[in-house]
């Protein structure tokens, strides 16, 4: 293995080792996708019972709502996973530690958006598993558009995790809670559980500009109508590419200007 | 390249690091011979603690320059990190980890061939096999500075910073630490920088000493040179003097400016 992997591996293993140690820590991982994947498929029945009760609406119901749910996930635990990486050195203060072996910090990057894919994969695989003994749904059953979703969304969610970590290592561990917080701002733009056409003109414009609302735009063509629609999928990907770029830019200069004032080596609880 | 970047482990020029209104570092130029150990002394406040993050590279100076195996820390501290090693009782090793996952993990981010082997090296060395597989959290304050160290270790640097290596243990500990710091040193030639309260310490283990004072260096020698040349007993009252301004350290302050911030080297020849 060469010497950058090898750190990239060193970064994977000393989350895994944390991940592994704590049965409590993956259980809370997992719980919140399943008990949110239970909650909104009742509600989807709800609906469908509404609309009809018929067998097409509440696949529909069902496809449409869970489906969203579970995607939704995928970008929230990556942006969280990320971001919590990066506070796990800070609450073990060992960011000094860290920043003065031979780490790079895009190796650093590149090991927290494996471990962040982790432990968003342990959060949503149980809760894609268990929706198709409760409600019949399978998200598997989407097929390849489901790769693209998925890895759309997991794009967001790091240059969202980007972004939010050059924002945490900017104000400090205190404002940690921006890590749970802003993606949650994002989401009346993400379009996750209806069209953008019910959004008022101004936030329409913003939500074109969200890669997730075109990868929720896709879901629900896919879903109720059968068709995939490669420009939304184009879109997300162009997209993600220029927001990715900025977040690497933006981490980077958060990084230096901690290098500038010294705080660094002082992140900690 | 210079002489004394050929001769010396860490090579410092004219480094100042400016907050916004605070100079935390004014412009202190020393070469740190290879295969020493030198003590950076000060009061609190005096600037040691930002002259070895700059010399880590985790701080940007905001003039001068560093050089560390003769590699810029500025423009290829890359070049230079894996060689080096640091440990302080400030900054943490893990402690939801066990002893040896944190080994496993800071012997791969330093790429340290053998990986398992040099583990038991240091884990044989350091005593620290009886709880290797405890969290690190769970050992007791001597425990955890054996295993900070053999952290610092554990890639064999060629230049070591240690900051307060052996603050709030106990005599006997601490000891066993400086015993071992000084031949693990011998062995390997290794070259010290740290930075200490510890007067007995810097006796103990030191070739020359660097002294500092509201961020600037104000005088340099051997621990034997300096206690001469302040007439006291021992380094506890140098630091005393130079503290406090008392003694002959407001004399020798004002003869000397720049020549002392060049460190001898073990014979106390000022490079």
């Amino acid at each position: 293995m060469n010497a950058s992997l090898t750190r990239i591996y060193a970064i994977w293993l000393r989350h895994i080792y944390i991940l592994s140690r704590s049965i409590p820590r993956l259980l809370e991982i997992m719980y919140w996708p399943s008990v949110q994947m239970i909650m909104w498929g009742f509600v989807s029945r709800f609906f469908a019972m509404r609309g009809g009760g018929d067998l097409s609406t509440l696949d529909m119901a069902l496809g449409t709502l869970l489906g969203a749910v579970l995607l939704w996930d995928v970008l929230f635990r990556t942006q969280i996973g990320l971001s919590i990486s990066y506070l796990e050195e800070v609450w073990a203060r060992n960011m000094g530690h860290l920043f003065v072996s031979p780490l790079r910090p895009s190796e650093w990057v590149a090991a927290m958006m494996l471990v962040s894919l982790a432990r968003a994969m342990i959060g949503i695989v149980p809760a894609a598993l268990l929706a198709i003994p409760f409600y019949g749904f399978s998200i598997f059953d989407l097929g390849f558009p489901l790769l693209l979703f998925f890895f759309n969304l997991v794009l967001m969610g790091w240059w969202l995790g980007l972004l939010i970590t050059a924002m945490l290592i900017k104000a400090g561990p205190g404002a940690e809670s921006l890590a749970w917080m802003t993606t949650f701002a994002l989401a009346p733009f993400c379009t996750v559980y209806y069209p953008p056409e019910v959004l008022p003109l101004w936030m329409q414009y913003i939500s074109e500009a969200m890669p997730a609302a075109h990868v929720f735009n896709g879901l629900r063509a896919l879903v109720t109508e059968g068709v995939f629609l490669v420009d939304h999928m184009v879109w997300a990907f162009v997209l993600n590419a220029v927001y990715m770029v900025i977040g690497f830019l933006v981490l980077k200069l958060s990084f230096n200007n901690a290098r500038k004032h010294g705080t660094l080596l002082q992140a900690g609880e | 390249m210079s002489d004394a970047l050929l001769t010396s482990a860490i090579s410092v020029r004219d480094l100042t690091k400016q907050y916004k209104t605070v100079q935390a570092v004014a412009g202190i130029s020393f070469d740190v011979p290879k295969g020493s150990i030198t003590a950076l002394l000060g009061g609190n406040g005096a600037g040691k603690t930002t002259t070895i993050a700059m010399l880590l590279g985790a701080l940007i100076p905001t003039s001068g320059t560093v050089h560390i195996l003769g590699h810029d820390m500025q423009r290829n501290r890359f070049a230079a990190l894996p060689y080096m090693n640091f440990s302080s009782p400030y900054v943490d090793i893990p402690k939801k980890l066990t002893v040896i996952e944190n080994l496993r993990v800071y012997g791969r981010l330093y790429n340290v061939p053998d990986l398992e082997k040099r583990i038991q090296v240091m884990a044989d060395e350091l005593d620290l096999n009886e709880f290797i597989t405890r969290s690190v959290g769970k050992l007791s304050a001597g425990q955890q500075t054996r295993v900070s160290l053999a952290k610092s270790l554990i890639n064999a640097p060629e230049v070591l910073l240690l900051d307060e290596p052996t603050a709030s243990l106990d005599p006997d500990t601490a000891d066993r630490i400086r015993g071992y710091l000084q031949n693990y040193c011998t062995q390997h030639g290794m070259t010290i920088l740290l930075a200490s309260h510890n007067m007995r310490e810097v006796e103990r283990l030191c070739d020359n000493v660097l002294i500092m004072k509201r961020g600037k260096i104000v005088d340099s020698g051997t621990p034997d040179d300096l206690v001469t040349r302040y007439g006291r007993r021992d380094m506890e009252e140098v630091f005393l003097d130079v503290a406090r301004g008392t003694g002959n350290a407001a004399a020798l302050a004002e003869e000397s400016d720049a020549p002392h911030d060049v460190a001898p080297d073990r014979e106390g020849h000022v490079a």
